[in-house]
């Protein structure tokens, strides 16, 4: 039973850091910032989030694991609020779109 | 494989993992053309720091730093909302 539950984590613990390294990836070979919000921003919850889960499966402890859900809960709601919050500011103190995309609010490619 | 065996190069491997995804945020922090880029490293790197503390708890059996790890990513959601306060706020001396 207890081998079960370190087996468990320690696959959660792999994908944790596989969706890490692959947010990471994104940050660096994304084009401009608001892509790269989107991938940090995306894969940021899952690589934190998974181990937490590992957390909560390997220490069996009722204490640990409810603590550790709270954090998971309070992980999604403030990270899509931040990556608004850093999206808006960055678009109100004018950071460049690439070229491939196009700014709804005052038509495609307008300057 | 024992489940303890299996548990410690699982860790290992995603510590590995998170290594690397520390040095590409690094680059990019580095390179970095905005400002706002490289708050958006930061919080990255707030986050990459809460797992690797997360997965310590795991491999040294000190669950007490599962706490830490919580702790550090709701300071990490803060400090990206003052930055993103700062990034908006007037220049000193300009009218409102």
């Amino acid at each position: 039973m207890i081998d079960l539950a370190q087996y468990v984590g320690g696959v959660l613990v792999l994908a944790g850091g596989l969706f890490s390294v692959l947010g990471a990836l994104g940050l660096l070979r994304f084009p401009d910032l608001y892509t790269r919000l989107h991938a940090a921003a995306l894969a940021g919850p899952p690589g934190l989030g998974l181990v937490f889960v590992a957390i909560a499966f390997t220490s069996l402890d009722l204490a640990i694991s409810s603590r550790v859900l709270i954090g998971i809960g309070f992980l999604a709601i403030t990270t899509p609020v931040a990556a608004h919050l850093l999206a808006r500011a960055a678009k109100r103190s004018g950071v460049a779109f690439t070229d491939h995309t196009s700014d709804h609010t005052t038509g495609p490619k307008a300057k | 494989m024992s489940g303890a065996q299996f548990l410690g190069f699982a860790t290992a491997a995603a510590l590995l993992l998170l290594g690397l995804a520390f040095i590409l945020t690094l680059i990019r922090l580095a390179r970095g053309p905005t400002l706002a880029d490289r708050m958006l490293c930061l919080d990255t790197i707030t986050m990459l720091a809460a797992s690797a503390i997360g997965i310590f708890a795991i491999r040294t059996g000190l669950y007490l730093y599962a706490d830490i790890a919580i702790a550090l990513s709701l300071v990490g959601f803060l400090s990206t909302a003052a930055f993103a306060r700062y990034l908006i706020s007037p220049k000193p001396g300009a009218r409102r």
